[in-house]
């Protein structure tokens, strides 16, 4: 079977790749499969089928509640929360031309951080209750994420324009600078602050529910949606400046619009699931193992990629040392970590 | 006929000039070669005529108008430039690579038509790669890679290609293989070609037009038999040396006089190669 497949009709065309589409009807089927075992596994356990009945509210009424109103939510935020996290690495690697990029290490992920245990420890009274309703705080987290990102931005800013290499060190520059604010308030602050903020920055999906998993999808498909007709000016940006330059890209506008996608993208994410580490490192890098730099098929993979690491990660959390739950970014840096480190690994003759 | 032409061109870093009010010409439909020592600026100069580098005063003119003031979509379907030793990212396939070379004619819903695969087949076969389109750039042989690089820029599909030192890194049968591909294209398909080379004896085989850039200026422009002499060897580049004539192509070949090891006899030794 060929591999590239033209696709037109009228004045739309694109070129298709086959084999990236038959690994996202893969990747699509995997998610798929995990959701449901996901769905089915923890105190109560529940058979794929009659997991799939209660999707359909045809199950026993147990069964029902719990797939429907515990897991489902948690599941999906997990799925989102990991495909944000993917996609937003993915833009930055692609841009900075670094496979070592991602949101963590430019700061977005620590803004947040900053922002929630601010929110946390700014809106508590003296016993310790919050003064405003706890629904504020993914908005907290989601201004902490943009704000960090933009300031990077504007502190990166030199001769009319950003290179890619100072964005990442004044990126980990901010970054530290953000952690030890953090750090700050969780010390000086009631230790109940401290153990409630300490998870969020680990990252968890415990809690998800509803109405925040029905935020976060409009967004995420926007974003997605405003990325796809960027995708385009990505595969130049990924050649190198002189050579975006070179095809008639105009970088610096297509730089500051990536920049505010990814770090939305990530703001997204870790405002309702808070910190998951590694994520944003590690799926784009999988992606591009198995479908190449192409962002028309890298996003795509990435996304499935994420939310696949994260689904998996969340269900090992939950269950591997039941009765105690652990918040599913201790997994994922414990995967990431070593991940990252044979990555330097592997590139130290390049 | 003028191909680009430049007005009181004045090029920089900083506070630190490298070229300064330079008037240059290139010649339409020819080789035109920069050559010139490290740190002259010869690199510095191409890169500006392809808009890469804002010039600190002066101009760059392209078909009759300032390209500082053309869209520079509109430049890139004239004027196309491989930088020196690009990195391709990794796991790109050479289609993929081709294709970014019709960025300038597409838009977020037109990104394949036919025009646009007819060019991306035409420049894969002209350089030799069409049956590596599905192989990633990045396990390609050095050789190979350049005629990935320069089919993305004929895939651009403009009159000018500039190239920043095309042939680094690669062994000699591969810098007279891309070389001939260049004066090729030059040949057959007319187009103007703008070089830096570091090699004065290529330069001097295939240029048509020798731009000779020292001490922030042009030393010395022309047809290279014509131009190229010990005299200016010595001020371009510091260099003593002889000029003969090549006995291939009979264009001027530079012997640089040095020390280390030499022959006894000398002349023994060529009969002997003859």
């Amino acid at each position: 079977m060929k591999r590239y497949v033209p696709f037109r009709i009228g004045n739309i065309s694109f070129l298709m790749n086959y084999r990236s589409i038959a690994y996202v009807v893969g990747l699509v089927l995997l998610t798929i499969i995990l959701i449901i075992l996901s769905l089915g596994i923890g105190q109560l356990n529940v058979a794929p089928i009659e997991v799939i009945r209660a999707l359909f509210d045809s199950s026993t009424d147990m069964n029902n509640l719990v797939v429907q109103s515990f897991r489902m939510p948690r599941v999906l935020m997990a799925l989102f929360a990991g495909a944000g996290l993917a996609v937003s690495g993915a833009i930055l690697q692609g841009m900075i031309r670094n496979p070592l990029a991602s949101p963590d290490i430019i700061g977005i992920t620590g803004g947040a951080a900053f922002a929630t245990v601010g929110f946390l420890a700014f809106f508590s009274d003296r016993s310790n209750t919050l003064t405003v309703s706890i629904q504020w705080l993914p908005l907290a987290s989601f201004i902490g994420a943009i704000v960090t990102g933009f300031l990077v931005y504007f502190l990166a800013w030199k001769n009319g324009g950003i290179k890619p290499m100072r964005l990442v060190l004044i990126g980990i520059g901010v970054s530290a600078a953000v952690q030890a604010f953090t750090t700050m308030i969780m010390i000086l602050g009631p230790i109940f602050t401290a153990s409630r903020a300490n998870i969020w920055i680990t990252g968890s999906v415990n809690g998800a529910n509803w109405s925040e998993v029905w935020t976060i999808i409009p967004w995420f498909f926007l974003l997605m949606a405003i990325l796809f007709v960027y995708v385009r000016r990505l595969n130049v940006q990924e050649l190198g400046e002189d050579l975006a330059a070179n095809a008639g890209s105009l970088i610096q506008r297509d730089r500051f619009m990536l920049i505010t996608l990814s770090t939305s993208l990530a703001g997204i994410a870790v405002a309702f699931a808070g910190g998951i580490g590694f994520v944003g490192l590690m799926a784009p890098h999988i992606a591009r193992r198995l479908v190449g730099s192409s962002f028309g098929s890298l996003i795509p993979v990435s996304a499935l990629v994420g939310g696949c690491i994260v689904i998996a990660a969340d269900l090992i959390a939950r269950t591997a040392f039941a009765p105690l739950e652990v918040p599913v970014g201790v997994l994922t840096s414990a995967i990431g970590a070593p991940y990252f480190i044979y990555l330097l690994y592997k590139s130290r003759n390049q | 006929m003028d191909a680009i032409r430049t007005n009181a061109l004045t090029l920089g870093y900083g506070e630190e000039d490298i070229i300064e009010e330079l008037d240059l010409v290139i010649p339409k439909g020819k080789i035109t070669v920069f050559i010139g020592g490290n740190g002259s600026g010869k690199s510095t100069l191409l890169r500006s005529l392809a808009r890469l580098l804002k010039p600190k005063e002066g101009s760059v003119v392209l078909d009759g108008a300032d390209i500082a003031r053309t869209p520079t979509k509109k430049i890139a379907q004239k004027l196309s430039i491989l930088p020196q030793s690009p990195v391709a990212p990794e796991g790109l396939t050479v289609l993929e690579l081709v294709k970014q070379g019709r960025y300038p004619y597409q838009s977020w819903l037109n990104q394949w038509s036919e025009k646009d695969e007819k060019a991306v087949q035409r420049a894969m076969e002209v350089t030799g790669v069409k049956d590596l389109s599905e192989r990633k750039v990045d396990s390609l042989s050095g050789g190979q890679r350049q005629r990935a690089w320069i089919a993305m820029n004929l895939a651009q599909d403009t009159d000018i290609i500039l190239l920043d030192e095309p042939t680094t890194y690669l062994d000699l049968t591969h810098q007279i293989d891309i070389l001939d591909l260049l004066s090729d294209l030059n040949e057959e398909e007319n187009r103007t070609i703008v070089m830096v080379l570091h090699d004065i004896n290529l330069a001097c085989r295939y240029a048509d037009h020798i731009v000779a850039i020292s001490n922030k200026t042009i030393y010395h422009q022309g047809d290279p038999d014509t131009i190229v002499t010990p005299e200016l060897v010595a001020n371009v580049f510091g260099l003593r040396c002889q000029i003969m004539n090549d006995p291939h192509s009979g264009t001027p070949m530079c012997i640089p006089f040095s020390r280390g090891r030499r022959k006894k006899d000398a002349s023994h030794a060529r009969k002997m190669d003859a």
